[in-house]
């Protein structure tokens, strides 16, 4: 029973870890999808989270702090956008300097405003923060074995952003291969020429990309100042965007893939958290820098060899040039 | 020629005029990171206001600046040069050598120059008391620790707080985790969050953090369990009120402020090692009004106990650093 327990307990931490990640990556689907790359995820996110923290912290409320993280997020989309799309500069200058815009000013704001070293206040449990949901009955449950644990521990008690972000899963699969706006997405990142001749707009398409890609990266954001943590540190995303780059790369542009490339690196991650300096009874002990390094071996490993190719959209990364 | 001279003559005069101002520079966790640097920058700011002396100050961004920041601040002719953190060591080495004549002061790590000051503490101590207290509040017999980066620093607190929890209860179970092993262990309060998750998992309703600015996440993740944190280097009990136990400060202000003091003009100012313990002052567990509903009366007295035996010298407290390795 007690083994069973800490399984559930590293898939609950697993989950935990994993959102930031799958909310980057589906932002960034949407975009490379489109044929925009977008190197700023990371950037994004942390203005993102800085926003976030900030706004719940001056209006003690986490939906305006969410609100605020995603205006900012978008609002710096649209800055990769107006550079990319509608100027044709290269992608990922454009994105590598959004990051270091989001570095720099993050903490000189922070700084500025709060006056505590480029953190924000500590949010208090009155609103300013997202809590974690219970789902109904998950206390009634929890006693029941195995079933009842899974539903108490594991789906239940996650806060709301978790559950929106393992939606936004499906419905981003819906989108992009049900729908009409879905299959024109796809279309432009991989032959924007043929989009343009059927008479719809490349620019306005790739534009709707990005905005969706600022959306994603807000929630993100927000989730890890307001959710996952009360306040804003700095750095505080700590490579996470590149983390989810990779995993979108990894999960060759699909959105379940990439859901279960996000939960593998956050798994590896809680792994690595409780079992660092754990003494394998009798056999040896797991030194806790190995641990530390597995979900980075992991990753150029199976990058190198295990998923087969990784082919991008066929436009992506380049401007599209109506007539020369 | 002569315009040359008189230029080299106006520079030094430049040099003095601007001299003796006292500086300070702190470690990558930043100024405010509510712990041992924001200790810091407190004694610095204490010495500003009782003296009306400005002092200079500089925030690392990363480790290879840490030689420079040193080499300016001595080039510009200032003097008292504080330096806050073990990992100044290196760098002052090699500074101090250059420049026989500027006071340094480094604290939390000794280095063998004669112009140089260290001022270490016994943090062993301290945590001990910690430990005592982090005893008698757990009800479920396991408590925990999570350190910054895994040095031997950090785990003399470790040692020391496994020592205090002991000397209480000698069945307790004491669960230790490091956040890393890199410098960016210090700020990384995601993941101090969910070490402490994990910990409380396994039973520990006593959370003691050593890690900086990933402490903010432990004292977090416990509050929001519901369980107790300790904090440490500055008095973290203000964080989360009511769920903060104690804190192990280090009096990392007043070593601070005493080599400013001591190294202004007509200061008493010696170099060499200079050892804070609890008889000194130098560590200690905070108590104020946000603790003291969480402090009994009962854990009042055992920790005033250990604290007389420690100053007597009847227990003595292992020093992890001494041998790399804890008894307890």
């Amino acid at each position: 029973m007690d083994t069973f327990n800490t399984i559930i307990l590293v898939f609950d931490s697993t989950v935990r870890l994993s959102v930031p990640l799958l909310l980057a990556c589906l932002a960034g689907l949407y975009s490379e999808r489109s044929g925009v790359f977008d190197i700023g995820l990371e950037g994004k996110m942390l203005a993102g989270a800085f926003a976030g923290a900030a706004a719940a912290s001056v209006y003690g409320s986490a939906w305006i702090g969410l609100g605020a993280a995603v205006l900012i997020s978008i609002a710096l989309s649209l800055v990769h956008g107006f550079a990319s799309i509608t100027h044709r500069g290269n992608q990922i200058v454009s994105g590598v300097a959004i990051n270091f815009i989001a570095a720099g000013s993050t903490i000189i704001l922070g700084q500025a405003w709060f006056k505590q070293g480029g953190r924000t206040p500590a949010l208090a449990s009155d609103g300013s923060r997202f809590e974690s949901i219970t789902l109904p009955f998950a206390d009634a449950l929890s006693d029941v074995p195995i079933i009842g644990q899974i539903y108490s521990e594991l789906l239940s008690g996650h806060s709301i952003l978790v559950y929106v972000a393992f939606l936004a899963v499906p419905l981003t699969w819906w989108i992009l291969f049900r729908t009409r706006f879905g299959l024109r997405l796809r279309a432009v990142g991989e032959n924007p020429g043929a989009v343009d001749t059927a008479g719809i707009s490349v620019v306005w398409l790739r534009y709707r990309a990005v905005i969706f890609c600022g959306f994603l990266c807000g929630l993100a954001g927000a989730y890890l100042s307001v959710a996952q943590n009360a306040g804003f540190v700095k750095d505080m995303t700590a490579g996470k965007g590149f983390i989810a780059l990779a995993a979108l790369i990894f999960a060759k542009w699909r959105p379940i893939n990439a859901m279960y490339a996000c939960l593998l690196f956050g798994f590896l991650d809680a792994l690595a958290i409780r079992f660092s300096g754990i003494k394998i009874p009798g056999l040896f002990e797991i030194p806790p820098q190995f641990m530390q390094a597995l979900p980075y071996i992991l990753t150029v490993i199976l990058l190198a060899g295990f998923i087969g190719k990784a082919i991008p959209p066929k436009a992506g990364g380049q401007p599209y040039v109506k007539e020369r | 020629m002569k315009r040359i001279a008189l230029g080299l003559l106006a520079a030094t005069a430049l040099t003095f005029s601007a001299h003796a101002e006292p500086a300070i520079i702190y470690d990558l966790g930043g100024k405010f990171d509510k712990s041992f640097n924001e200790a810091a920058y407190n004694g610095a700011e204490k010495y500003k206001e009782e003296t009306g002396t400005s002092y200079r100050e500089f925030e690392i961004q990363n480790d290879a600046q840490r030689e420079q920041a040193l080499l300016k601040f001595a080039e510009d002719g200032n003097s008292p040069i504080v330096v806050a953190g073990f990992s100044w060591a290196q760098a002052l080495e090699q500074v101090a050598k250059d420049f026989p004549d500027t006071k340094f002061a480094i604290i939390d790590m000794v280095v063998d120059q004669p112009n140089v000051r260290s001022v270490v503490f016994k943090e062993q101590e301290g945590s001990y008391l910690a430990g005592v207290m982090a005893a008698k509040a757990s009800e479920t017999g396991t408590v925990s620790f999570v350190g910054g980066m895994g040095i031997p620093l950090i785990s003399r607190f470790a040692c020391g707080y496994v020592g205090g929890v002991k000397s209480v209860n000698a069945d307790a179970k004491v669960i230790e985790n490091m956040t890393g092993d890199t410098p960016a262990a210090w700020n990384d309060p995601v993941k101090g969050g969910e070490i402490t998750k994990a910990q409380i998992a396994q039973g520990s309703d006593v959370v003691f953090h050593a890690a900086g600015g990933t402490g903010v996440g432990v004292i977090q993740a416990a509050a929001d369990a519901g369980k107790l944190a300790i904090g440490v280097d500055s008095n973290q009990n203000g964080l989360q009120p009511g769920s903060v136990l104690t804190s192990m400060v280090k009096k990392v202000d007043v070593a601070v402020y005493e080599a400013f003091k001591d190294g202004a003009e007509g200061g008493t100012w010696e170099s060499g090692i200079n050892v804070l313990g609890l008889k000194e002052g130098g560590v200690d567990v905070a108590m104020d009004d946000n603790n003291k509903e969480l402090v009994s009366e009962e854990m009042m007295k055992a920790v005033e106990d250990a604290r007389a035996k420690i100053v007597s010298g009847d227990v003595v407290v292992h020093d992890y650093m001494s041998d790399n390795n804890c008894p307890y």
